[in-house]
């Protein structure tokens, strides 16, 4: 089987298009990957397209009308928080397939503003406030609390993400907000769903990312080897049944499964990465997805903040990009924007956050809803 | 010239069912093979995959608080703050719901605190007038 490559890869900076449209947004960022790679339309062989908001509106095809009708085949993938990392893991797996040599993934999103999580139901009951809460920070707050039942982590702790991502963020161009937040400003700011306030939350923006994606032969083909990126897992799973299933959805064993897998694809394991881009659309999911990742042992996620570790400079750097929380999180979109984040660390072009001598890094991706389940997708990059 | 015939109220979930009398109460599936409890009817175990093994049961009303979250903002037209809490059934099945008759602040929770079912009207009502009972969540006197 062939190795997989990215050749091309790029983002545009994330934001509110009001009067752009998720095909616009896609297209830009479709030629911005072309254009990394030196490529063609022409040249791609398949695209992969992902996104969630308007799954059934075939925003692949209407991205090839754009830029090119060259008939090749299209899939619009749509998988909550992992959409535009399915679209990408479908187009690796053509890859190594032998199907194409050369596949364009793009993701995609324009998103409204206020809390995500509910849906309507046809008898009219509002379940929310009766049924407990759907939205997504009360469901991250959840999960976030039965951390803090197992192992007592602290309010502090979880406010910490936001302070370190909200730093991170203030070395990259592309984020939506680009600003300090120091711990009592995270605090102190609206509390949305304890113990997650307003700074705690990832922002809706608008958002696109692409990837042209490569066999070998083609790379040495085209003499693009010097600025390939090496896939080396590209795993995704499904929320397995757990007792609390019923009642939360799993974040926690899905991660765990996928980021095994994908260790055990590639061969690696967590003390061989440089640095991380992990799912922290809440505070407190950034904290038990350390853990879920094995960057640290069950019940030292606290420690590994407090000791600042996950900070530029530290043992292992988590979301450089200044995560989902600073950057945004335009839902399918994100999973391509990861990898893009990564690849710039591994080629050495991430400018002032560079992770110095970065040669593997991991990107996850991991969401869901109450009462419906959940999707994971997990990426080892490595420096070709 | 109906109104002698009592209006039934509606269920606000699937597994919660009324007996005869009206009274309300939960129902879930016990899977005959492995033990494993989920509220509502399901066709197969989602645990151990297998087929024809689940029972309908009634689920047990009383519980422990397992996981909680205050929430501050919600949807428009929802009432804030309120407790939303994630409450292990006695007996295994896990239910969210709203915890009530408490002060909606983290200082007054507490892991592990036993839990209650009550049924209530929840004050919404189908456009036919009838009434959506739900469960709700409300502390334990003593541990159950």
């Amino acid at each position: 089987m062939t190795d997989a490559y990215i050749v091309g890869i790029d983002m545009i900076p994330f934001g509110r298009y009001p009067s752009r449209t998720v095909v616009d947004l896609g297209t830009e960022a479709a030629l911005l990957a072309l254009d990394d790679a030196g490529l063609s339309i022409r040249d791609m062989q398949a695209l992969y397209c992902g996104n969630l908001l308007e799954a059934h509106l075939m925003v692949g095809q209407r991205i090839l009308r754009e830029i090119g009708l060259t008939g090749i085949p299209v899939v619009n993938a749509a998988n909550a928080c992992a959409t535009g990392a399915t679209a990408f893991r479908e187009g690796v797996i053509a890859i190594k397939a032998g199907f194409y040599d050369l596949v364009l993934a793009v993701g995609v999103e324009q998103m409204g503003r206020g809390l995500l999580g509910g849906g309507t139901r046809a008898d009219g009951f509002v379940e929310e406030g009766v049924l407990g809460s759907s939205t997504l920070p009360a469901i991250f707050a959840q999960i976030g609390m039965d951390h803090s039942r197992k192992y007592g982590t602290t309010f502090e702790q979880f406010a910490k993400v936001a302070v370190k991502n909200h730093h991170h963020s203030t070395m990259n161009p592309k984020a939506m907000s680009r600003r300090e937040t120091p711990l009592e400003e995270v605090m102190s700011s609206e509390m949305i769903s304890w113990p997650n306030t307003k700074l705690m939350c990832s922002i809706n923006v608008d958002g696109a990312a692409a990837a042209v994606i490569a066999s070998e032969r083609a790379v040495r083909r085209l003499g693009l080897m010097d600025r390939a990126v090496r896939i080396r897992a590209s795993e995704l799973t499904s929320g397995p049944y757990t007792p609390s299933e019923s009642a939360l959805p799993d974040f926690n064993l899905v991660s765990q499964n996928c980021a095994q897998a994908a260790y055990e694809r590639a061969g690696l394991g967590p003390n061989d990465l440089d640095l991380v881009e992990l799912h922290d659309c809440f505070a407190t999911a950034e904290i038990v997805h350390y853990e879920n990742l094995g960057l640290c042992a069950n019940g030292e996620a606290g420690d590994l903040i407090d000791r600042g570790e996950t900070t530029l400079g530290g043992r292992i750097p988590v979301n450089m990009s200044g995560g989902l929380l600073s950057k945004g999180h335009p839902l399918g979109a994100t999973g391509i924007a990861n990898l893009y984040e990564v690849t710039l660390h591994l080629r050495g072009n991430a400018g002032s956050r560079q992770v110095h001598g970065a040669r593997i890094g991991l990107t996850h991706v991991c969401g869901g809803t109450s009462g419906r389940g959940s999707a994971c997708a997990v990426h080892i990059l490595e420096k070709a | 010239m109906n109104a002698e015939i009592p209006i039934t109220p509606l269920a606000a979930t699937s597994y919660l069912a009324f007996a005869a009398d009206g009274t309300p109460h939960l129902v879930g599936s016990l899977c005959a093979d492995c033990g494993c409890v989920a509220p509502g009817p399901r066709m197969a175990c989602a645990a151990c995959c297998a087929r024809g093994s689940m029972k309908s049961i009634r689920l047990a009303e009383r519980g422990r608080l397992h996981s909680f979250t205050i929430v501050h903002r919600s949807f428009p037209g929802v009432t804030t703050p309120f407790v939303a809490a994630v409450v292990e059934l006695d007996g295994g099945a896990m239910l969210k719901g709203t915890l009530v008759d408490i002060e909606p602040r983290w200082e007054a929770l507490a892991f592990d605190m036993p839990v209650q079912i009550v049924f209530r009207d929840t004050g919404q009502r189908a456009p036919d007038g009838r009434t959506f009972i739900s469960y709700y969540f409300s502390l334990a006197a003593s541990p159950s």
